[in-house]
């Protein structure tokens, strides 16, 4: 019947639209938004372009495969006189076609992939690390090296709107459960190694703008690294990724990103600020780059063992 | 036109038993067992399904308005542990008692009693899974994932819901043996294996991928309670142990798992679709061995649900091309039911309407699984509503319409009479609007930022989490038609049905009257009834 092909059919057409329609807000974090951002670093936009790759290629496919399908039920339907051809079972040779070209499609996507992953795996050259941990229902950050701490807590406005019943109109409340009291500082244009994990459960720390997401586990340690566009200077918000919890909706992630000189100001009047066990002196900005990347380890040196002038990475 | 067996005339002395617990509670007759199964699976949809209603309903606007966040992560957890143990797995489990014998010419399952002892067990499974609701701490509500070490906060549930997954557990590994018997030894003469129909198949497959994994979730929850009360450190890092690992013993079950919930579908939609488009299944053997290829696969991907816990590159590596290396056999299997639509003559009564909708939205699943297969770019999508989109598309459109589709395919031949067609058109297209209202808008949740298991979220997701909860209420209440149009058809239906009640459907239960006797194939079909049979699924050339 018409019907059931025209209704498939304008399902289709309305989700294409509508897929189509969010190439034309990448970034936008307004309501409606139907897209991932590209992110504020180079990887960032490669992980984008892999994920755009793999959705045209689906739209693709969804076209030619959804389009035969429409084909054949609209024009081999009985009600239109349509006799079945009983003899058509099999035909080796479209059979090894519709199993090779597939199998080229795949690896035409799994290249560039492959190539990707073994980028966010590459933190040599990194010149700062911040221990990041996950806690029931926070995270806690420390810049290696220098003593400095910061606990970020979900902000206390969107706290109070949060609460069962609490008669606060989430749309009144400032970037609503995304906004902490203590935001973690980062530089743009630096290559910065974060050191993860988890004080009682597993959580994850995920930014989408970085598009960066690794598991916070106890006991362990997880390795990530980002390099900033050093014109990305702003705010940019995530979430906890990994359910821990009554509050693991309201724990959000939030950086404050800087310029170079900015943050390493910034870094200096922090540390003032902080009572701290062998600190480097004031006026010695960010650590020397390390020319090694440590595999992860089931144990970290706290920094009060490293001695103080030592360039750390 | 009927092609009443000489066999089949002496199965009209239906001996049922008589009363509730010589008919239902001590039954071993395959098809009351398969009624108990699907009976079940019903009630526990509509559990499950009133859970998600409740998490919808906390999800249409922003801020917390009716649950707690514990309450709202016990939701969570139970509607997943209820739709997957309650709902979809015994409802493949009933259409494999009701047709296999019957399909195979088998006058019932191989062994009848462990098939009694495989449903009942269920009851007492769920009631004391349910009844954690009213412990101290409440429900589990750690996912039903259960990871640790989160799940070992959780209260006195913890055993219960522990020794629940254990009794599910033994009701599909006996379930899958009895399966697996009745095949090997209880078909009838010329049947070879090759002559099976896909539905048959697809359980033999699938009863073995239970077989072989069913145990290891027992391990895994067994690990969990003896880490929470004797002591053992397996996943308690400050012990020695890891917790890594048993999400990777977890998910050695678990992506075997949704296989299990899925290859049961196949068999059912290439049942569905050769019958009315008049045109026997395209590539028979293609078939057969793109699902058995999909069991094999379906073991070495497992760590594709664990991009972020950080494993060695070799490994994310390994598992993205695994995992991508799947859409191949699933998407032979598509071509060939698109082939077998190609120049037949096709009808669109409900099954059929249940079976092309399985094609066109258990596809756009597959295709947001091949987009999560691609790792770096799963850093993005993993624990975001991204995936909660693409399971719900192939659990709900897939294996909730495929047993959907079942239903209205087989229901007559279980009831003899045929259903009331404009009310099952209703239930199908309310459904089909509204699950896509429903599920497609969690795609742009999780791409535009918003985690899973969270009761709250950030304003930018309030639209289409209103859009989404509306069709989650819409859709849920049109499910009550399929209550109504299933037992209108037990109680009289419109109209009586024939032997064969679909006018091209091939296969032995269509050989059987409607409805089918209580005993049927008590003696096997002639060997001249089953070579029929194989003749039209024969390759020409």
């Amino acid at each position: 019947m018409t019907r059931t092909t025209s209704k498939h059919a304008r399902l289709c057409v309305a989700s294409i639209v509508a897929t189509v329609m969010a190439l034309a807000a990448p970034g936008a974090q307004a309501a409606w938004t139907l897209n991932m951002t590209p992110g504020i670093t180079a990887l960032s936009r490669q992980i984008y372009g892999l994920h755009m790759l793999m959705f045209w290629w689906c739209v693709g496919i969804a076209i030619v495969v959804f389009g035969f399908m429409i084909y054949s039920m609209v024009r081999f339907r009985k009600s239109s006189g349509a006799v079945a051809n009983t003899n058509l079972l099999h035909s080796t040779r479209v059979e090894v076609i519709w199993t090779i070209v597939p199998v080229l499609i795949l690896i035409s996507m799994a290249v560039p992939a492959a190539r990707t992953l073994v980028q966010t795996e590459n933190s040599v050259g990194s010149q700062l690390t911040i221990r990041v941990t996950g806690y029931q229902w926070k995270w806690g950050y420390e810049y290696v090296g220098s003593g400095v701490t910061v606990l970020s807590t979900l902000d206390h406005d969107s706290d109070h709107a949060r609460e069962l019943q609490s008669g606060i109109d989430p749309f009144s409340v400032q970037n609503y459960l995304l906004s902490v009291d203590h935001p973690l500082v980062v530089p743009a244009g630096v290559k910065v190694r974060l050191l993860i994990t988890g004080q009682d459960v597993i959580h994850s720390w995920w930014m989408p703008a970085l598009a960066i997401k690794k598991d916070a586990i106890p006991g362990f340690i997880n390795e990530a690294w980002f390099e900033i566009d050093a014109d990305k200077t702003g705010m940019y918000r995530g979430q906890c990724a990994e359910l821990c919890g009554r509050d693991h909706g309201f724990m959000p992630i939030v950086i404050d990103v800087r310029s170079k000189s900015d943050f390493e100001q910034w870094l200096r009047d922090a540390r003032q600020a902080m009572p701290q066990q062998g600190a480097p002196a004031p006026g010695q900005t960010l650590p020397a780059p390390n020319g090694t990347a440590p595999a992860p380890t089931a144990s970290s040196t706290p920094a009060a063992d490293r001695p103080a002038a030592q360039a750390q990475g | 036109m009927a092609h009443t067996d000489h066999a089949a005339a002496h199965d009209d002395h239906d001996h049922k038993p008589h009363g509730f617990w010589k008919r239902w509670v001590t039954t071993t007759n395959h098809k009351d067992i398969g009624t108990l199964y699907l009976v079940f699976s019903c009630i526990m949809f509509f559990v499950g399904g009133t859970m998600a209603m409740l998490i919808r309903l906390e999800l249409f606007k922003p801020g917390m308005q009716f649950l707690d966040p514990a309450t709202f992560n016990a939701m969570t957890t139970m509607h997943a542990l209820v739709m997957i143990f309650g709902a979809v797995m015994p409802a493949f489990v009933g259409l494999a008692n009701w047709m296999v014998p019957m399909q195979l010419g088998a006058p019932d399952m191989a062994l009848p009693r462990m098939n009694n002892f495989s449903f009942w067990i269920l009851p007492f499974a769920f009631t004391l899974l349910l009844s954690t609701f009213f412990v101290p701490g409440g429900a589990p509500a750690g996912g039903w994932t259960l990871y640790p070490p989160l799940v070992l906060q959780t209260g006195d549930a913890l055993p219960m819901a522990i020794f629940a997954v254990h009794l599910m557990g033994a009701s599909s590994i006996m379930g899958a043996i009895n399966v697996i018997v009745t095949i090997m030894n209880m078909r009838a003469p010329g049947m070879t294996l090759l002559r099976m129909p896909l539905f048959v198949w697809s359980w033999l497959i699938t009863a073995y991928l239970l077989i072989a994994v069913m145990p290891v979730l027992a391990g895994a929850v067994t690990m969990l309670l003896t880490d929470h009360f004797f002591g053992t450190s397996f996943f308690n890092a400050a012990g020695g142990g890891d917790p890594v690992m048993f999400q990777h013993i977890f998910w050695f079950f678990g992506h075997p798992e949704v296989y299990i919930m899925i290859l049961p579908a196949f068999g059912i939609i290439s049942e569905i679709i050769p019958t009315f488009s008049r045109k026997p299944l395209f590539g028979y053997d293609a078939m057969v061995y793109a699902t058995a290829s999909i069991a094999f696969l379906s073991f070495i991907v497992w760590a594709h649900h664990m991009f972020t816990v950080g494993m060695p590159l070799a490994s994310e590596l390994f598992f993205m091309l695994s995992t991508m290396l799947i859409a191949i056999p699933t998407g032979v299997k598509v071509f060939n039911w698109s082939a077998t639509m190609w120049k037949g003559s096709i009808s669109y009564e409900p099954p059929m309407l249940w079976a092309i909708s399985f094609l066109f939205l258990f596809s756009i699943g597959g295709f947001s699984g091949l987009m999560l297969a691609i790792a770096p770019a799963d850093f993005q999508y993993q624990d975001t509503y991204f995936v909660v989109a693409h399971f719900h598309y192939v659990l709900v459109t897939g294996a909730i319409f495929a047993i959907m589709g079942a239903v209205y395919y087989w229901l007559p031949k279980w009831t003899g009479n045929m259903y009331n067609m404009k009310l099952a058109k209703w239930h199908f297209w309310l459904s089909n609007i509204f699950v896509n209202v429903l599920f497609f808008p969690q795609h742009f949740l999780g791409l535009a930022g918003m985690p899973r298991r969270i009761p709250d979220y950030a304003t930018q997701f309030a639209d289409w989490n209103m859009v989404s909860s509306i069709g989650g209420f819409v859709f849920g209440a049109s499910q009550i038609l399929f209550v109504i149009v299933i037992w209108q058809c037990a109680h009289g239906g419109v109209s009586k049905a024939t032997s064969r009640v679909w006018e091209s459907s091939l296969g032995l239960e269509w050989q059987l009257p409607s409805p089918a006797p209580y005993h049927s194939w008590v003696e096997a079909p002639s060997l001249a009834v089953i070579e029929a049979g194989a003749a039209s699924h024969e390759t020409h050339g």
